[in-house]
């Protein structure tokens, strides 16, 4: 009977939810017929006002840098947050066995070396991973990307080493006090450019930046540094959280277990 | 493209219930990865790769890769506490 009365109530809600869902679907413009003014005034403008030719990262990081601002910020506290609270409790303990250290300790849960072509494939993509990531950081302004899509593509680098089976390495890359220096370099940055913006140019954020020729790499003058200093903390930021939860699944357990 | 933003949808919309309709949370981190990446492929073809390049790696890898590990660590603080029990019993 509770089943059934779920059920009912279930398809009741569901019926008026598709109902409103519907009635808003209608109101909605075709795919591919854009009503508001915004976009096609920055399509006819942003190219010439900062000489970039990703319209979207004009958007993002100069007409409303200010609110991307308060998007790294959500992140930084977020990675914040999650490393406070995946810190080392006080009945935890790191795990004693300092070989195995970053492995399954129960020799039945051992997880299996990885095979040799798995190696190969990982370590072969991280180089070209390190390099495609600073390549969409770098080209934000020109391409779609930046400094959010390249800096997560730059953390799952050292997810790759992990993958290899080297845990060692991937410990000694993730753990590193240049991670967090790196992190809170990123975000600093961006609330510095925004200072200089103010102090040179009257207005937070403004973009005073040599704009450079459109199409160039260095084009775009704020937007490419914001870029550069979004990537960076982000990079690190996404490298700080992997390791965080790493290090409770593998090292971390109770204060007297085996 | 009319057709191509169809099969898109019908996929997205196919993936994610099966992911909600995946009982075993670890297949449904699998189930969830896959449904990830079919949604970054959506985002490019309605047109917004800037929005796909992070759906690739958030949707695809890290979110997965969190829950996994999370999964993992609740089976290991289960298991600690059961050998705890045992000790404290024999």
């Amino acid at each position: 009977m509770k089943r059934r009365g779920r059920m009912i109530f279930f398809l009741l809600s569901a019926a008026v939810f598709a109902g409103v869902y519907l009635w808003g679907l209608k109101g909605l413009p075709a795919v591919g017929h854009y009503r508001g003014p915004y976009g096609d005034v920055l399509n006819q403008v942003a190219t010439y006002e900062r000489h970039v030719t990703d319209i979207v990262t004009a958007v993002n990081f100069d007409y409303r840098g200010f609110d991307t601002l308060g998007e790294e910020f959500i992140l930084f506290m977020s990675v914040v947050g999650g490393t406070v609270l995946l810190r080392r409790q006080r009945e935890e303990e790191k795990s004693e066995h300092k070989d195995q250290a970053l492995s399954d300790e129960s020799p039945e849960r051992q997880a299996p070396e990885p095979s040799d072509a798995t190696r190969v494939l990982t370590l072969g993509l991280v180089g070209p991973l390190v390099v495609f990531g600073l390549y969409i950081v770098a080209h934000g302004q020109l391409t779609p990307g930046g400094g959010f899509q390249g800096g997560v593509i730059l953390a799952t680098a050292p997810l790759l080493v992990y993958l290899a089976g080297d845990l060692k390495k991937f410990k000694q890359i993730t753990s590193h006090t240049l991670v967090e220096v790196a992190e809170a370099a990123g975000a600093g940055a961006y609330l510095a450019i925004g200072f200089a913006g103010l102090i040179l140019g009257g207005a937070y954020l403004r973009n005073v930046a040599a704009l450079g020729k459109t199409g160039m790499i260095n084009s775009g003058g704020t937007i490419a540094l914001i870029n550069l200093a979004t990537g960076l903390e982000v990079a690190a930021g996404f490298v700080l959280l992997l390791y965080a939860f790493l290090e409770q699944t593998l090292e971390i357990r109770l204060r007297g277990g085996k | 493209m009319l057709f191509l933003q169809f099969t898109i949808l019908s996929f997205v919309a196919v993936t994610a219930t099966a992911v909600v309709l995946t009982r075993d949370p670890a297949k449904q981190a699998i189930g969830i990865s896959f449904y990830g990446l079919v949604m970054a492929l959506m985002f490019f073809i309605f047109q917004a790769p800037d929005v796909a390049l992070s759906q690739i790696v958030i949707g695809a890898v890290a979110l997965p890769l969190m829950i996994l590990l999370a999964l993992t660590k609740i089976r290991r603080h289960e298991e600690e506490q059961r050998e705890r029990k045992e000790k404290k019993a024999a």
